[in-house]
């Protein structure tokens, strides 16, 4: 079976990697990179749970074909906290019981953190529609929002990891 | 049989293996070929790609606007002067879909999804595919109407005049889950007036066939009429006209026949 | 916010809690919030092989034959397995507490019974070869008619759905074709009730749907066990299952788990880790075997259907003096865990309730659905809703407030239920009167009142004697006295004046009977605490 070879920047470091024709970035990232953080829910879009960024933009990594990454940075759960330090969000969804089973988190964060990397002080509205693309089964989206929002007021101005790419045609609007 | 992913310059190249091989399909922004791989769909053998820049162009500064086959939802929600269209981008998907999915790739999308190709539909949008033997423009009634036989070519461009007020193009989607979920129903209506009187009425349904159709019989009793409660009252009744529905989980056929008309009428006198 | 009220309580046990009602961190969280938490795919195994079955397209269809020949020449194959290649193929999950007959097999050998009953599975080097492998796999099927109602697989002449139970009902201890609860007289009672209140409530399935898909990876350890990474909500009884249809000791085996994506239920029908440790024991590699998102909601188990009928008699100062209640719990093709729901819905009747008289029958039914499982409640959750339904009818019938009428016929302490046990630490009244307070709903000063260690047992704590069926009169079970959906005839004055609060005593108790009282029987006996 041909492979392709495959470099990225993964959470500040550089992989390469070989991945089957078709492969998507979610089994790349697990099954190649080791990163297990991103997780498979559904294969089609509709649950969030892989969500990663690319390039500083919420992406689900099990529809991303792998080869379209090369050269680009990817952002997993793995990135977030700095050394022993979690990230803001992280303590926040601690604190908020914002987790039960767990499953969905590294997905939440991710779409929280392309939310706040681009607007630092979101609406309510703004933090659902951010987290619109993301299901939880377990605790509901209330102690999520209340989270997001907490991380957003402690303060997340300054804390954009050294990889933030800002987009050029995203708005604060936009979400 | 592994899956091979051929990766071409440009749109012509990529148009040329897609109609060379049968079991190829082009990979936009991946939310519909990734989905069937990930689901064993075998069928799938080749994926064709395209990284011409073309595609991802976007002209909407005159009074006709044409959006490349790679745009993205996210990025018409980017852009200012499509604000009329940006109910139709954000009532799309997450944030994440948004940033992947593409307006060439909404032309293929199954009902109960393809939502911007509702909205394309109602206004009278024309498609670009480049087939093997050179592009052609197409309107989109057309292009959707024999939606299985264009996968062997490739979609360049929608483009479709710019509404002349905000008022004239609306936009409802009805789901059960918000802020994101897939359509119960999709209701584009283009209302141009002329004098005050209706002229060119368009009204496009999504998830009321197999693809995206066009309320026929509601358009022609607003044709040539004020919005009246009268002529609005006709459109009503005539809105499952000509309609295919079918049962899935958010909404059987019947009920979906019962509601359009609902739906209809709130968006024709503004109800929220 | 949460509110502990203790004092409603205070009595009860001495109040040296050291947790409850105070923040604690879950210990999982940290986990959870940097991704480090380790669920059964969270596993790197060298030389992985991926496991998937091939689906029923029938409902209900006869197997001719199966030419798995091409599939097993695809590329990547390793193995294709039958049911002829599961050591113990025919399993029911409860026969490990010798509750059922074995009645489902692993993969479908000579019918299946519902569609998407797995029938072959193919282990290969890649998802994508054991997909492009099942595609090659032939059936030749015979569809038989199937029924997909629970009433109409009860009747004469409705299709066998498992051969098991010819009768398309779960057979109790070993003759019995559905759960009865007998406690009184229920026909006298609605000869001399007010109003009588036939109503018919139907329950669809609910999926799960757990964020994580249900899943194992199986693989061969270094001392001749298997090591099994499993989504498993229920570990040691999964264990446990795959010893028996695997035919070894269940020291074989070292599972893991605990860290589970969601479950609700959904996790615990043991339906992946058998087959990935067969195909880790048949090909000597780890094997991983994976619901997709499709898989999932199409053919992962549901919370099961349910149809319920209540009658009820009700005096008309609100007193329910009888509860007759007929349901049937669609299991499915298959037992599963629905023969115990029932087990657990017949406790439960006639719900928080104290009524003289109560007659329960509830049947475990089979169709050719997909096999329902377990559910947050199952078997109460569906039985209450209906309950409660009939609870605010009856109240609208009679013209009293709903929360009233709850508190009317609550439980109390000291109080005999229907399963002849009596009713210790009961709280439905004090319930019933926080939230009315809660919601700012009026309660009259009788009703906030009122307790729940006040007023029971006496009179209220006999077993009225109740007769063995065929010796009371037969039932009419389509006696309807006052259609609840006809408008209600105006009494006299604009509004009819609410009741007073009658005495708590209950009505007469029915003459004696030539019998005394029926015993309720449960999976596990009449157990005393």
């Amino acid at each position: 079976m041909a492979k392709t070879a495959l470099q990225f920047r993964h959470n500040s470091r550089d992989v390469a990697v070989f991945v089957d024709g078709g492969a998507n970035l979610l089994t790349t990232l697990r099954e190649l990179v080791g990163d297990m953080t991103p997780k498979f829910g559904c294969g089609q879009g509709g649950c969030g749970a892989c969500t990663v960024l690319i390039d500083g933009d919420a992406h689900l990594a099990c529809l991303t074909l792998a080869e379209t990454v090369a050269g680009r940075a990817v952002e997993t759960l793995d990135g977030l906290k700095d050394g022993p330090n979690l990230h803001p969000l992280q303590r926040a969804f601690m604190e908020h019981f914002a987790a039960q089973c767990g499953y969905c988190t590294p997905g939440m964060l991710m779409a929280a953190k392309a939310l706040l990397d681009r607007n630092p002080s979101p609406t309510r509205d703004e933090v659902v529609n951010a987290i619109a693309g993301n299901i939880c089964r377990c605790t509901g989206y209330e102690p999520i929002i209340d989270a997001v929002l907490a991380a957003a007021s402690g303060g997340m101005r300054g804390l954009h990891g050294p990889e933030h790419v800002p987009s050029p045609h995203m708005s604060p609007r936009t979400f | 049989m592994p899956v091979t992913v051929k990766t071409f310059g440009t749109s012509g190249e990529a148009a040329a293996a897609l109609s060379s091989e049968r079991d190829a399909r082009y990979l936009g922004g991946g939310t519909l070929v990734m989905r069937a791989l990930n689901e064993g769909d075998v069928s799938v053998s080749t994926i064709v790609r395209a990284t011409d820049r073309a595609l991802a162009q976007l002209d909407a500064t005159g009074s006709r606007i044409t959006i490349g086959a790679g745009v993205t939802f996210a990025r018409v929600l980017a852009e200012r002067s499509l604000g009329f269209l940006h109910p139709v981008a954000g009532s799309i998907g997450g944030p994440a879909v948004r940033n992947m999915g593409t307006i060439g790739g909404n032309l293929f999308a199954p009902a109960p999804f393809g939502d911007f190709a509702v909205a394309l539909l109602a206004l009278d949008a024309s498609v670009a595919v480049q087939g093997a033997y050179g592009a052609r423009d197409m309107p989109i009634e057309e292009f959707l109407s024999g939606r299985s036989r264009q996968a062997d070519g490739l979609v360049l461009s929608a483009s479709f005049q710019r509404p002349l007020s905000d008022d004239a193009f609306r936009y409802r989607k009805i789901a059960r889950v918000r802020p994101k979920g897939a359509a119960v129903v999709t209701l584009a209506v283009h209302v141009p007036s002329s004098g005050g009187r209706a002229v060119g009425v368009r009204i496009a349904l999504g998830a009321m066939a197999s693809t995206p159709v066009r309320a026929k019989a509601a358009e022609r009793t607003l044709e040539g009429h004020t919005l009246d409660a009268a002529s609005i009252a006709a459109a009503v009744a005539a809105a499952a006209d000509g309609t295919a529905p079918v049962d899935d989980a958010l909404a059987s056929a019947w009920y979906r026949r019962e509601v359009v008309g609902v739906h209809l009428r709130r968006l024709l006198t503004g109800q929220a | 916010m949460l509110e502990l009220r203790k004092d409603l309580f205070a009595d009860e046990r001495d109040d040296d809690l050291k947790e409850i009602g105070k923040g604690t961190q879950r210990q999982d969280m940290l986990g959870h919030v940097t991704g480090t938490s380790t669920y059964f795919n969270d596993h790197l195994l060298q030389g992985l092989l991926h496991l998937k079955v091939l689906r029923s397209p029938h409902a209900h269809a006869r197997i001719r034959r199966v030419d798995t020949g091409e599939a097993e020449r695809a590329p990547g194959v390793r193995r294709i397995i039958r049911g002829a290649d599961v050591p113990r193929n025919l399993n029911t999950l409860l026969s490990l507490i010798n509750f059922g007959k074995d009645d489902e097999p692993t993969l479908a050998v000579d019918k299946v019974r519902y569609k998407g009953e797995p029938i072959v599975a193919v282990v290969a080097d890649s998802p994508r070869e054991a997909s492009e492998a099942l595609a090659k796999v032939r059936v030749d099927y015979e569809p038989l008619s199937a029924v997909f109602d629970v009433e109409e697989a009860l009747k004469p002449g409705a299709p066998v759905v498992n051969e098991t139970y010819p009768k398309n009902t779960f057979t109790y201890h070993d003759i019995y074709d559905h759960q009865k609860l007998r406690f009184g007289d229920v026909e006298r009672a609605f000869a001399g009730a007010d109003h009588v209140l036939e109503q018919r409530y139907q329950m669809s399935p609910i999926e799960h749907a757990p964020t994580e898909t249900n899943g194992a990876i199986a693989a061969p350890d270094t001392n001749g066990r298997y090591v099994v990474y499993t989504s498993t909500q229920a570990l040691f009884f999964s264990l446990d299952t795959c010893a028996k249809i695997l035919d070894v000791p269940s020291n074989t085996f070292h599972f893991i788990g605990g860290t589970v994506g969601g479950g609700f239920g959904g996790k615990v029908d043991t339906l992946t880790e058998p087959l990935a440790i067969l195909g880790a024991m048949l090909t000597g590699r780890p094997v991983r075997y994976i619901f997709g998102r499709e898989e999932e909601m199409q053919f992962g188990p549901p919370r099961g259907a349910e149809r319920i009928y209540l009658k009820d008699g009700v005096m008309r100062d609100g007193r329910i003096v009888a509860r007759q209640v007929r349901a049937y719990f669609d299991s499915g093709a298959y037992t599963r865990l629905s023969s115990y729901a029932v087990v657990k819905c017949v406790a439960h009747l006639p719900g928080p309730y104290t009524v003289p008289n109560v007659h329960g029958d509830v049947y475990c039914v089979f169709t050719n659905r997909t096999p329902a499982t377990a559910m947050r409640g199952f078997g109460v959750t569906a039985m209450d809703f209906a309950i409660e339904c009939q609870m605010d009818k009856l109240a609208h019938l009679v013209g009293m407030d709903p929360m009233e009428f709850r508190i009317l016929n609550a439980y109390r302490d000291g109080d005999m239920k229907a399963h002849r046990r009596e009713a210790k630490n009961t709280a439905l009244i004090e319930c019933v009167q926080v939230a009315a307070e809660k919601a700012k709903w009026p309660l009259r000063e009788d009703y906030k009142r009122m307790s729940s260690r006040r007023d029971g047992g006496g009179d209220r704590a006999a077993v009225p004697p109740t007769a063995r069926d065929g010796s009371v009169s037969s039932r009419l079970a389509t006696q309807q006295r006052t259609p609840y959906d006809r408008a209600p005839q105006p009494a006299a004055g604009p509004e009819p004046p609410r009741p007073a609060p009658p005495p708590v005593t209950p009505p007469p108790a029915p003459q004696p009977a030539a019998h005394g009282a029926m015993r309720f029987s449960s999976v596990f006996g009449s157990r005393r605490r």
